[in-house]
């Protein structure tokens, strides 16, 4: 016998109790649950993105869209980088006056020549207000996940109001399982020593979130 | 400490030394108090908490009473996705099968995140006996694997070390692993971690295997679900060729959908975040983002053993948030490693003598480390009911009874320690059933009531050791009630 019928012999003698002919789906699981916390309007759903983003050390920026060239351009220098990660499918006149040079991923791209780039400019697929969790799922405008994850700042674009759901429930509504998805909140943390957080380990330690409105 | 649970004395005793142990007594207090208020607070956010955790307990119902069901659905997603999917009766063949998957990719290292299925199988102490190192990533995990010691905690293996011992172990020990710790490394935690970070950096950058556990595994899409904060987990999940993770067939949740409840209930009730700093999602592969081969081994471990048990198949619905160890006054003065097990603390009591069974005097103990105050049940997002499950595994460790056993349905005999008491309950029983014999029994306990020892003497000494024998009155309730009122009742 295989260790696979094995265990699901095990499983099912273990499960004599249940009742022949009790559906999967049963017994009923109580969604009484709430889908949003609140009601807001889209502009208290932004503010309170932006919020809970800066509460876990993200650093926030709000920005129109015909500016937002400008504001990338001065973050980077800000960080002092001179590469500047670029995903396939980005909008071009974002980083358009960015003054570090532009390093395109292709598929060949290591891990270590990705650890030389200074900062990533990406896009995101989903952003939530109540957790200040951003999620990216790799579409072109966002890349592969390793590009959001070396580099050591990262700077996120998110459209605003559109892209920003109330909730849990909601972002999960919106985003496809199939794609590996990134769920972001706050720069990389620890509560490892003494179940405190500190902020900065592995992943980019810097988190800029740019909340871009169309104008 | 020597990596491994073998060959640890019971709870009481290795409680007895710990508590002695004011460092770690002071380390516990501080951890887990910082911790508890800050959870009740993110919890107190959400109008709808019990709620939540009643859909939470409710999905994990469903799916262990289907578990059969749904874990075939999840393979054919798994697979349809381009995962394998491997199944393991037990550690020993989890391991192995681990270990044949890591050779066969010709490579000699892995990294891995933080996974409570390895720690419970050993599968590093395995992987070095077949000449596989593996690098723990997780902060607390990487402290515990340099100070060669044991994890105490599921959330933060090594909340036994405070800031001071964690430095001392870097600058001692990180040379031994690869890069060694910055020269004048101070106790501040930023730099702690940034020493990890250092440390680890070249290993993440040249990983060709990388070994997980997961949090959730969501039968209808096939997608594991990793829950973080330090972007280890990112690192091992994405930047390895091979990826090899190792699930406990309890972690399936059936749909996609699910994944709101837990994705609610978990961060808040184990860092008390609104949100971890990363979540990660995968279904099979991606072409070109991520690892290109995909193993799921599916553990059972003594899993099927519980599910058997129709009262303490509920310690199947943990998610590991930790909220009950931070919670327990017991697990706060005894330590983590007093319960001998990977899963310390209140759900380790209920959870190690369901998964291992209670053989050995260290499993039989653990029902007992618990005063049954029933803050974890309080606590559990899945509401596990602890003290339930507990004083149920008391009796089968007390009285025997039918268990199941790799699988064997089999008779427990009761446990030997326990004859004085099961003795004197039997005495009590036959006592309450017999007026007269409980009548004579008071009458001659109050007369000689002068005589009684503050002590017990013989087995019964175990239990004066902590308290004093209460005083016996003068009359019994039952003849103070006939002299007075039951006189008034009859005229």
């Amino acid at each position: 016998m295989s260790s696979r019928d094995v265990v699901l012999a095990r499983v099912r003698r273990a499960l004599a109790d249940v009742p022949r002919g009790e559906g999967y789906e049963d017994p009923p699981v109580p969604r009484d649950y709430l889908r949003v916390h609140g009601s807001r309007t889209p502009e208290e759903r932004v503010a309170l993105l932006a919020e809970h983003l800066a509460e876990y050390r993200a650093v926030v920026h709000h920005c129109a869209e015909s500016d937002v060239h400008l504001l990338i351009e001065r973050l980077l220098a800000q960080h002092g980088s001179q590469t500047v990660l670029v995903p396939p499918g980005l909008d071009p006149r974002w980083t358009a006056a960015a003054g570090p040079t532009r390093v395109h991923d292709r598929a060949a791209s290591t891990a270590r020549e990705l650890d030389s780039v200074g900062s990533v400019v990406t896009g995101c697929a989903v952003a939530i207000a109540e957790t200040g969790t951003i999620v990216l799922d790799g579409s072109p405008d966002q890349g592969r996940r390793r590009i959001s994850l070396i580099p050591d700042h990262h700077i996120c674009v998110v459209r605003v109001p559109d892209q920003v759901v109330d909730s849990v429930p909601q972002a999960l509504e919106r985003l496809d399982p199939a794609r590996p998805l990134t769920w972001i909140s706050g720069p990389s943390a620890t509560s490892d020593i003494e179940l405190d957080r500190v902020e900065g380990v592995h992943g980019p330690r810097k988190l800029e979130v740019v909340l871009l409105s169309e104008g | 400490m020597s990596g491994t649970y073998l060959g640890m004395p019971a709870f009481p005793a290795a409680a007895a030394s710990s508590t002695q142990d004011a460092r770690l007594r002071g380390n516990l207090r501080h951890a887990t108090h910082t911790i508890r208020d800050k959870r009740a607070r993110a919890v107190a956010e959400l109008d709808d908490w019990a709620r939540l955790r009643a859909a939470g307990a409710a999905v994990k119902d469903r799916t262990l009473r289907h578990l059969d069901h749904y874990l075939e659905q999840l393979e054919e997603s798994v697979t349809a996705a381009g995962g394998q999917v491997h199944w393991a009766a037990d550690a020993a063949e989890a391991n192995a099968l681990v270990a044949r998957l890591v050779r066969e990719t010709g490579e000699r290292e892995v990294v891995k995140v933080k996974s409570m299925a390895t720690q419970e199988t050993e599968l590093n102490r395995a992987l070095a006996e077949a000449g596989i190192s593996a690098y723990e990533t997780d902060l607390a995990e990487l402290i515990v694997q340099l100070g060669d010691d044991l994890p105490s905690h599921i959330l933060v293996p090594a909340i036994h070390r405070n800031r001071g011992e964690i430095r001392d172990i870097f600058r001692e020990q990180m040379a031994r692993w690869g890069r060694p710790a910055p020269e004048n490394l101070s106790d501040a935690p930023a730099e702690l971690a940034e020493a990890a970070r250092l440390h680890l950096r070249e290993k993440f950058l040249t990983a060709k295997v990388g070994v997980s556990g997961a949090n959730f595994m969501v039968a209808d899409t096939g997608t594991l679900v990793v829950v973080e904060s330090e972007g280890n987990g990112r690192m091992c999940l994405t930047l390895p060729e091979t990826l090899i993770s190792v699930v406990g067939i309890e972690k399936v949740v059936p749909t996609w959908q699910d994944l709101e409840i837990f994705l609610q209930l978990l961060p808040r009730s184990s860092t008390a975040e609104r949100m971890n700093p990363y979540t990660s999602t995968w279904t099979g592969t991606t072409d070109g983002d991520g690892p290109r081969t995909f193993h799921l081994v599916l553990l059972d471990n003594g899993r099927t053993d519980t599910l058997a048990d129709t009262v303490g198949r509920q310690a199947l619905r943990c998610i590991r948030c930790s909220a009950c160890l931070n919670v327990c006054p017991v697990y706060e003065r005894a330590g983590g490693h007093a319960y001998g097990s990977a899963y310390p603390g209140p759900i380790g009591a209920i959870l190690t003598p369901q998964l291992r069974g209670t053989a050995s005097e260290l499993d039989a103990s653990l029902p007992y480390a618990s005063s049954l105050c029933g803050a974890c049940y309080e606590v559990c997002p899945v509401a596990i009911d602890i003290p339930e499950v507990l004083v149920h595994l008391r009796e089968r460790v007390v009285q025997g009874g039918r268990v199941t056993r790799r699988g064997v349905k089999t008779v427990l005999k009761p446990a030997k320690g326990h004859a004085a008491e099961r003795a004197a309950m039997r005495a009590a029983g036959f006592a309450f059933d017999h007026p007269g014999v409980l009548r004579t029994g008071q009458r001659l306990a109050a007369r000689t009531r002068r005589l009684h020892p503050r002590r017990l003497p013989g087995p019964g000494r175990a239990w004066t050791d902590t308290r004093d024998l209460p005083p016996v009155p003068a009359e019994s309730f039952r003849d103070w009630w006939r002299r007075t009122r039951g006189e008034e009742r009859t005229t």
